[in-house]
């Protein structure tokens, strides 16, 4: 095949996501320097770095980058080893696992509203939720998780429908380790976790990358989940860099420093992406 | 005890191990369809009822105040119509990459995946204006051409894996023949990688139908996907948990009971390399 | 390329010849409350009187809708022909020109709609919004508790009274709180609640040169007041509380006094859906310094956004569904205890609704001694009683509405929340150039 066919046949996607990324970025970035509030469409003009100034020295900028990063790593830590260690539990044969299987990945398939909205009400309700009639019911005073631990309100969410995807990636995966090459080394007398660091995980080490890699991009932009159960609150415990553009953006209305914000979140994006190429890249692309 | 004893008991410990977490994952899912069928106040009884007499209230109401198929046809519509637009674009995309990688095709599906990592509200403005410029606001059409873009990325990492599994000397061979890269796609690689596309357009599709964002903000009554339908019974004044179970039944159930069926091909197609 | 360009302009070309709206057609915002669903429900009757006009609904929950017509209006999407929008929206929105004034007929007898609610909703003497249901706040309380602790409820209780109140009334061993409030955070959430207890405490949220006064000793007052009560009588959980969360416990029989909006009196007093009907009795909303801006006003009305194709239909639609007849039609069909209320003098001098609502005369005496002009102790410079009507104030309320809500969760003290939030306000009021 020659270049120039491998280009034009590369062409389109280059071409349209270099237009989805541009346009947008580009009309985002200019939008960031000018005033551009909806509510005040008689004001404009040039303002430089005014909106990243602001943006950047809000008081809940800081906060909101650390939940940004303590959520991520919590739901990727929660979901790769929850997910890893069920994936291997329904890894052997025993009647029912289709069943069981279809069970374990169906959060996956439920949409973020709808199960925050499930979580929130139903089951972290502090009077009617089910957490609380347990612990009332054992004689323990309920736990108020929206308030007491947004943040962790809003990993157990997240974490809930992700591990499903990774445990769907990792058990296709295991299907295909070589049971030989398994027996073997229990033959040779080796525990389990020898076996799982010298056989399974090395076996595993792409999948896990790239569920790494997946859930990351959507973890950096989580909304609905916070949208819906905490609001960003109490104080910003649970605000994120995303959420705190929306506010910005949706209730301030300020184009122009939502943009600015919308510019932070890509290079942060860019940032931990860098990052996280450097770590599992090598086994993405081998 | 003999080994054997051990193993098997240890064996029966693990399958109940898994049923527990099975149940525990899935226990959400069954009490939101469960609530689905009670009456309001039967939802927000304490004690909660496990045992009730199940009334279809909730779902004649929705049906009334709203068109449940309008929606769940414009969420088919658009999840299909997304996704078939970005295999469109990225199969002879992920197909070059693949088979001719150069020195920037790691850096060029990087800066792709980055596109991905935006976040909506950022470039919700230029998109508004964009299609409003178009007269696109409230289509389908946008929804097909935005969710496309938003999938994209991931479409492309994930083909672009199964692609580099497909062994070289098969195209090799072909091309002695003196195939031509058309065929060379549709008659040698399209079959090798089916599974992998098939399960790649799964997830896609999975993915575009539980995409809330852009369908609320750009729908207003002809486009609005099942999200859509959603947003209208979240938070209203008064507490109707039943209600709103039902409708997030109605919302999900088509995907979940798209997913079970297609499990066996989901499963498949995302090896991520990891068959040897 | 070909191909997707093809694809593209295909796409580009269909969707386009069914996004313009054929004539007729209306399209309308609105919010997911009860009486707005039933407007829904009676659409066809409009429908059969106006032949040739369709309606489509756009329901939404209220930050959403919000949101959504927001960046409709102003950015000139056209996507609605008529939106649902609060008294917070019809003036700013107004004097921007975004809106079409409404002039009505003889017929719709204007002058019978509530002057609170029409000041409001107007600008320069424009009526931009016709309001569809109002509201005011007022404080709804279980009698019998009350007679069992053996104290009584004046009409204008102070908030003294109030706490004496709730501790008589709390007994936490049996799930019964003294008092719930709001403590969600939001501008329309808890702010709208807190804006009204600061005011009756004397406070205010900018002084006459447009600086935030959320540092005076007013604010401080108002806000320790509020957190000590609800930590002391409230319900567990109370930072996450707003109306549906709070309805569900006194409906539930756990609350012993709630202060909101005068809409929940037809909740808490319909049998079919509260425990309590019986016993809940009515008051004004307390006061500490002043009765002024003590209780919020608030309509839920509709509006014509400028420049839409099918304005005179539109027109129609809201001429009739905030007409008298729409009132009678609901009264009609679901009983006059059902009907949307705190827009009509003629409704609450229907003795069949004076009948049907135990709380009507409260409520009628809340929104009349609301005064949007005129709601602080001391002089300020804007309108509006549980916000100020400038666009700045959403991105203050909620942002001071955070701090609160962490404040009463016990994660900061009220200090620091008071402190925060005059920044913010202050960062928000400097950027928008007020000084």
């Amino acid at each position: 095949m020659n270049s120039t066919l491998v280009r034009w046949l590369q062409a389109p996607s280059i071409i349209v996501l270099f237009l989805w990324m541009v346009v947008p970025l580009s009309m985002t970035v200019y939008f960031s320097t000018i005033r551009y509030n909806l509510l005040y469409p008689e004001r404009s003009g040039f303002v430089g770095l005014d909106n990243y100034e602001y943006f950047w020295t809000d008081p809940s900028f800081f906060p909101a980058l650390f939940n940004t990063l303590v959520l991520v790593g919590s739901v990727l830590a929660i979901s790769v080893i929850l997910g890893l260690a069920i994936a291997m539990l329904i890894d052997r044969p025993f009647k029912g696992r289709g069943l069981a299987r279809v069970m374990l990945i169906s959060p996956f398939f439920i949409m973020p509203t709808v199960s925050a909205l499930v979580w929130k009400n139903m089951f972290m309700n502090p009077i009617y939720g089910l957490f609380a009639v347990i612990s009332t019911s054992l004689g323990l005073e309920p736990i108020d998780w929206l308030s007491s631990y947004p943040l962790l309100t809003v990993i157990i969410i997240v974490s809930w429908q992700w591990t499903p995807f990774a445990v769907l990636i990792f058990m296709t995966s295991l299907q295909s380790q070589d049971q030989e090459q398994k027996e073997a080394a229990m033959l040779d007398g080796a525990g389990f976790w020898s076996q799982f660091w010298n056989l399974t995980l090395p076996h595993l080490a792409r999948p896990i990358s790239i569920v790494l890699l997946i859930q990351m991009i959507f973890h950096l932009s989580i909304f609905a989940e916070i949208y819906v159960t905490t609001g960003g609150g109490p104080g910003v415990q649970s605000t994120n860099l995303t959420y705190l553009i929306f506010t910005q953006a949706l209730q301030g209305f300020d184009i122009g420093v939502a943009s600015a914000g919308g510019v932070f979140a890509i290079i942060l994006a860019n940032i931990v992406a860098y990052f996280l190429v450097r770590a599992v890249g090598k086994t993405l692309m081998v | 005890m003999t080994d054997k004893q051990i193993s098997d008991i240890k064996n029966r410990i693990a399958v109940i191990a898994a049923w527990i977490v099975a149940c525990l994952f899935f226990f959400p899912i069954f009490w939101m369809v469960l609530t689905s069928f009670k009456t309001e106040l039967q939802a927000i009884s304490v004690p909660p009822k496990l045992f009730f007499k199940p009334t279809l209230e909730n779902f004649a109401l929705i049906q009334e105040r709203t068109d449940y198929t309008k929606f769940a046809w414009n969420s088919i519509v658009t999840s299909v119509g997304g996704t078939g637009l970005a295999l469109i674009i990225a199969i002879p995309a992920a197909y070059a990459m693949a088979f001719n990688s150069g020195r920037w095709t790691k850096d060029i599906l990087m800066w792709m995946l980055s596109t991905k990592m935006l976040p909506a509200v950022g470039v919700l403005m230029p998109i508004y204006l964009l299609s409003q410029k178009f007269g696109l606001l409230d289509t389908k059409g946008v929804l097909v051409i935005i969710y496309a873009l938003i999938n994209l990325p991931i479409i492309m990492l994930i083909l672009f894996n199964y692609f580099r599994e497909i062994p070289k000397e098969i195209l090799e061979a072909s091309r002695m023949d003196g195939t031509s890269t058309f065929n060379e796609i549709t008659q040698i690689v399209m079959p090798l990688a089916w599974g992998g596309i098939a399960s790649t357009a799964l997830l896609s599709i999975v993915l575009c139908w539980n995409e809330a964002f852009w369908s609320i903000n750009l729908t207003a009554s002809d486009a609005g996907t099942l999200p859509a339908l959603v947003a209208s019974f979240s938070s209203p004044e008064g507490l109707f948990w039943a209600k709103l179970s039902a409708v997030s039944t109605l919302a999900c159930a088509p995907i979940v009971v798209f997913g079970w069926l297609c499990q066996k091909q989901l499963v498949q197609g995302l090896t991520f390399g990891a068959v040897k | 390329m070909t191909n997707l360009r093809t694809t593209a302009l295909g796409l580009t070309l269909g969707v386009a010849g069914l996004s313009a709206a054929s004539a007729g057609e209306l399209t309308i915002a609105t919010v997911n409350n009860g009486h707005m669903i039933e407007m829904q429900k009676f659409t066809s009757v409009f429908e059969e009187a106006n032949p040739g006009i369709t309606v489509n609904w756009v329901t939404l929950d209220e930050g959403t809708l919000r949101s959504r017509v927001t960046t409709d209006v102003t950015t000139k999407g056209g996507q609605f022909d008529i939106m649902t929008i609060g008294m917070y929206e019809a003036p700013i929105w107004g004097e921007r020109g975004w809106l079409q004034a409404l002039e009505f007929g003889e017929d719709y007898d204007v002058d019978d709609v509530l002057p609170a609610m029409r000041n409001g909703l107007s600008h320069d003497g424009n009526l931009y919004a016709a309001p569809f249901y109002g509201e005011s706040s007022m404080i709804m309380y279980r009698k019998d508790l009350l007679d069992a602790a053996g104290m009584d409820m004046p009409d204008n209780p102070s908030w003294g009274h109030i706490q004496d109140a709730a501790a008589a009334m709390t007994d936490k061993d049996n799930g019964v709180y003294g008092i719930c409030l709001r403590g969600k955070p939001g501008w329309g959430d808890n702010m709208a609640f807190l804006s009204t207890m600061a005011n009756s405490f004397g406070a205010q949220w900018f002084n006459e040169d447009w600086t935030p006064a959320l540092d005076s000793p007013a604010w401080n007052h108002a806000v320790n007041f509020y957190v000590d009560l609800l930590t002391n009588y409230g319900p567990p959980g109370s930072s996450g509380n707003s109306f549906n969360e709070i309805l569900a416990l006194i409906n539930a029989g756990k609350c012993g006094m709630w202060i909101d909006a005068t809409i929940a009196a037809s909740f808490v007093s319909d049998p079919s859906q509260s425990e309590v009907s019986d016993v809940i009795a009515f008051a004004q909303a307390p006061q500490a310094v002043t009765t002024r801006g003590s209780n919020w006003l608030w309509a839920w009305s509709l509006a014509i956004p400028a420049g839409t194709k099918q304005a005179d239909d539109a027109q129609k639609f809201i001429e009739w569904a905030t007409s008298k007849e729409y009132i009678e039609l609901v009264a009609e069909t679901n009983g006059w205890s059902a009907v949307p209320t705190g827009t009509r003098q003629s409704t609450y001098d229907n003795p069949n609704f004076q009948e049907a609502a135990v709380f009507a005369e409260a409520e009628l005496k809340a929104i009349l001694s609301a005064d949007p002009e005129n709601s602080t102790l001391n002089p300020s410079p804007y309108v509006g009683v549980q916000f100020a009507a400038i666009p700045e104030f959403q991105a203050i309320g909620t942002a001071v509405g955070q701090q609160m809500s962490a404040a009463l969760a016990g994660d900061i003290s009220v200090e620091e929340a008071l402190e925060a939030s005059q920044k913010a306000a202050d960062r928000e009021m400097k950027k928008a150039g007020y000084y």
